[in-house]
């Protein structure tokens, strides 16, 4: 019983758009959507740690999600967003962060029960911080988990995600 | 149809403290001998109104401890009862018992009736020249030393254990950022370990998996058990430099018979004492034997003072100001409502008006924020007349300045630094009364604390007319450490600045209240976290000064906006010493590499910081084009390498952590005229990056 009520629940999905690929975010950690404008540039952080950014205030870091996802990079447009995140750190309080995507899409209504679990493609790519996928129309959209994708603790290791090796995975299963 | 009481607990507490305060200053200045009947009034009433307010709350114990604080101090009112030093010592020293027990109900914890039950066994003493009957006996019985009738407890059933062991249990948990505060609990387990035996059980449940691990977090806490004859003060001035770091429970070591014995006090705190442990270790094993109410850490950690009391006059100011804003932002309104080019005049008046406001504003708001520094001296009256009795010199204190204001985040700060450098000087400064009179100085030696603005800065001076640093000692003694050499010709300011080195300790013996190395290392650093800086002047045989610095205010800043590339950043002013057009032949290198020029007659390096913060934008400047900046960090001057300088303002200061992390070489982060971000410079860290 419960189990079909859990799976029956609907969550609300952002979905962007970043070469060509549609992600997807839980709309209830976006805080607001904006459009690009230029950063602060901070120095020596990763490449895809595009700056910081003032928002109403209170300084926030703006990642590149085809810097992150190493996607080869694009040209700022006009059309290019920043979505405002709200991150949970793991134990203590939440972040703001933002994210560059080429473009918002839409807002989906996704059964808890049609979020396939992440296929695991070993050492090639790391799906720690994906939540799963969902196919709508035939297209295939990748679910993030925010939490762990923007966690600042994790900037350090954001660079080495690509090459962290099956040894890293060894240590922690 | 109770009213629910907890709501009035905080200004309870708040009204218990400040109670507390008046006794402790009324007892401080009791001139014995020369009794001012006023003064005794003024600390009965505090009595009278902690015992009648715990007594409303419910706080027993509380009013039960109280209520033989007023019979003693009734009895001095009268005059029926001399008003003795001895006396004096034990209504301060039930002054902190107080303190401790409220603090303790303020925690939601339960209170250590040990020592409840000595201070009050010492009361009883001093009230009938006896202690009462033995429900109150003291659970440790060797410290009470004042108690010689607790000895004659009702004989108990005798069992096994019993006084083979004296000592103390120690549940120490530090928290997460005691490494960042520059301590080492190696140090203190040392410290203990000269005590007695020391035993100590680790526990590691909180450790996280080793990719989280953050080697600057100490993650770890301590079960030490102490096999000591030491007393509670002695074991807890060893921790004094951390207890704001840590989580420190204390229990006497557990005595079947004690705790058996269904009605005596020292029951509850066999149970405390190896709680904490348990509460610190959220791991799952450990959570179910947690008490319920308690299993996160955060609440172990004591109430920080999160309100603050505000002069209703700086309110009805900031009232009044926020009128004038709105009634600026009404008349703008009205211009633009429809607007010709006839009303720009207006506008501008209107809009320099709205500047005005807005200025006036932003400073009652900072006013707020200002307490006067007495709520960190107050505190000082008291330390030197304990330390100075325990060290048998004669000194007073005199403080002047003590209405001058400083930021609420400086007056938090600034305390632990400055008890540091007054017990130093209480220890090491002020000789013994019979030295002091053989170098035809007076008996009493004197000890200044001043407090004063100076332009953008509030200083504050530690005086004292003791017997001043010796240089040669100083310079042979760092020798010998090793951490100069011997051939390097140092100033008198140089040598002087030798004490902040980390592990410098001139004192021959260590004793309890200072000399052990530790400290003015970590004193410089949390002032220099302040953004402040610590001098020293001392003169042997008349005595030292110690200046502080500080920024008024934490939250704004001035700077100096300086361009590299497309990029902004902002040199906090107060680091600059100058800023240099820079010519050839003003340039050197050393080895080909290093690159220094020349100031006067001193070599200085130059930090370049398009390269050390990479910057990619804008053409590179050419070393003879740029702008120097002169700063000083970490003692030592040096040059920073920009394109231009940009102009000076006032910054206020944006965290880059609460949303990010600590950028290596940036302060904070602010937000400019337009709207963009810029960097705040953090020169000493700048230069520390520079140097790797």
């Amino acid at each position: 019983m419960t189990t079909d009520v859990h799976s029956k629940q609907i969550e609300q999905f952002l979905t962007f758009e970043l070469a060509n690929e549609v992600y997807g975010v839980e709309i209830l950690k976006v805080q607001e959507i904006r459009g690009w404008e230029a950063v602060r540039v901070i120095p020596n952080a990763p490449s895809f740690i595009k700056g910081v950014l003032n928002l109403r205030g209170s300084v926030i870091p703006i990642v590149d999600l085809r810097e992150r996802f190493s996607l080869e990079h694009c040209e700022y447009t006009h059309k290019t967003v920043v979505i405002v995140l709200c991150v949970k750190h793991h134990r203590t309080d939440t972040f703001v962060m933002g994210i560059v995507a080429d473009a918002v899409s839409d807002v989906l209504d996704i059964k808890r029960s049609e979020i396939k679990k992440a296929p695991n493609f070993g050492s090639q790519l790391d799906t720690r911080y994906m939540r799963g996928m969902h196919v709508y129309k035939q297209n295939m959209i990748m679910l993030l988990d925010v939490d762990k994708l923007l966690n600042p603790d994790e900037v350090d290791d954001m660079d080495a995600i690509s090459d962290s090796v099956s040894a890293d995975s060894e240590d922690f299963l | 149809m109770s009213i629910d009481m907890s709501q009035f607990h905080q200004v309870f507490f708040e009204e218990c403290f400040e109670g507390l305060e008046a006794m402790e200053s009324g007892l401080l200045s009791l001139d014995i001998g020369d009794i001012d009947s006023e003064v005794i009034n003024t600390i009965f009433r505090a009595a009278h109104s902690i015992k009648g307010g715990s007594g409303t709350f419910g706080f027993t114990v509380v009013a039960e401890y109280t209520h033989i604080m007023e019979t003693l101090l009734d009895e001095m009112r009268d005059g029926r009862r001399q008003v003795t030093k001895p006396a004096v010592d034990v209504l301060l020293g039930s002054v902190d018992c107080l303190r401790e027990m409220l603090t303790s109900i303020q925690n939601e914890e339960d209170v250590n009736m040990s020592s409840v039950a000595k201070h009050q066994a010492a009361l009883e003493i001093e009230l009938n020249g006896k202690a009462s009957g033995g429900d109150h006996a003291p659970a440790a019985t060797h410290a009470a030393a004042p108690a010689p009738v607790a000895v004659h407890e009702e004989p108990e059933p005798e069992e096994e254990e019993i006084e083979e062991e004296q000592g103390w249990k120690i549940a120490f948990c530090p928290y997460l950022s005691l490494l960042k505060t520059g301590n080492d609990p190696v140090r203190l387990f040392r410290e203990l370990s000269a005590l007695g035996t020391l035993t100590s059980n680790v526990n590691i449940q909180d450790v996280p998996p080793f990719a989280e691990l953050d080697p600057e977090e100490c993650n770890i806490s301590w079960e030490l058990k102490l096999v000591t004859d030491a007393t509670e003060a002695a074991v807890r001035e060893i921790f004094s430099w951390v207890e704001e770091d840590c989580a420190l429970e204390l229990a006497p070591l557990a005595k079947p018979k004690k705790a058996k014995k269904p009605k005596a006090a020292p029951a509850p705190v066999v149970e405390a004492a190896p709680v904490p442990v348990v509460e610190a270790a959220p791991a799952p094993a450990a959570a179910k034997k947690a008490a319920p109410t308690e299993s996160d850490p955060s609440k172990n950690a004591p109430k920080a003072s999160s309100s603050i009391r505000v002069d209703t006059d700086k309110i009805d100011t900031l009232i009044n100001m926020v009128g004038e804003v709105v009634i600026t932002q009404s008349m703008l309104g009205l211009i633009g409502e429809n607007f010709t080019m006839d009303k720009v005049g207006q506008l501008k008046r209107g809009l320099a008006q709205l500047e005005r406001h807005t200025r006036d504003l932003q400073q009652s708001v900072m006013n707020i924020r200002m307490l006067p520094i007495s709520f960190v001296f107050s505190r000082f009256p008291r330390l030197v007349h304990d330390i100075s009795t325990k060290l048998n010199k004669k000194i007073t204190l005199k403080l002047v300045g003590e209405n001058t204001e400083v930021d609420k985040a400086v007056v938090e700060l600034i305390n632990d630094p400055l008890v540091h450098l007054i017990r130093n000087s209480l220890d090491h400064g002020i000789e013994m009364p019979a030295e002091r009179l053989a170098a035809g100085k007076p008996e009493m030696g004197t000890i200044e604390l001043k407090a004063y603005h100076r332009g953008g800065h509030i200083v504050i001076e530690i005086v004292d007319d003791g017997r001043g640093m010796d240089k040669s000692k100083l310079l042979a003694k760092a020798i010998e450490k090793g951490l100069v050499d011997e051939s390097t010709i140092m100033s008198d300011k140089q040598i002087l600045e030798l004490i902040f080195m980390p592990g410098f300790s001139t004192a021959e013996q260590l004793t309890d209240i200072s000399g052990r190395g530790v400290g003015m290392d970590v004193v410089r650093r949390n002032i220099q976290s302040l953004g402040g800086n610590i001098d020293i002047i001392s003169e042997l045989g008349k005595g030292s000064t110690i200046a502080i610095h500080l920024p008024l205010t934490l939250a704004i800043l001035d700077g100096q906006s300086v361009a590299v590339g497309d990029e902004t950043y902002i040199v906090p002013l107060v680091s600059i010493i100058e800023s240099i057009n820079i010519t050839e032949k003003m340039l050197n290198k050393v080895a080909g590499k290093g690159e220094t020029f020349k100031l006067r007659n001193e070599y200085l390096p130059i930090i370049r910081m398009r390269e050390i913060f990479n910057v990619k934008s804008g053409a590179a400047t050419k070393s003879n084009e740029g702008v120097i900046v002169v700063v000083e960090g970490q003692g030592a001057l040096c040059g920073f390498l920009v394109d231009e300088l940009l102009g000076q303002q006032q910054v206020v200061i944006k965290s880059l952590e609460a949303n990010y992390r600590r950028v290596e070489g940036v302060s904070g982060a602010t937000i400019l005229g337009d709207g963009s971000v810029a960097l705040i410079l953090d020169v000493p860290g700048l230069v520390r990056l520079s140097v790797r």
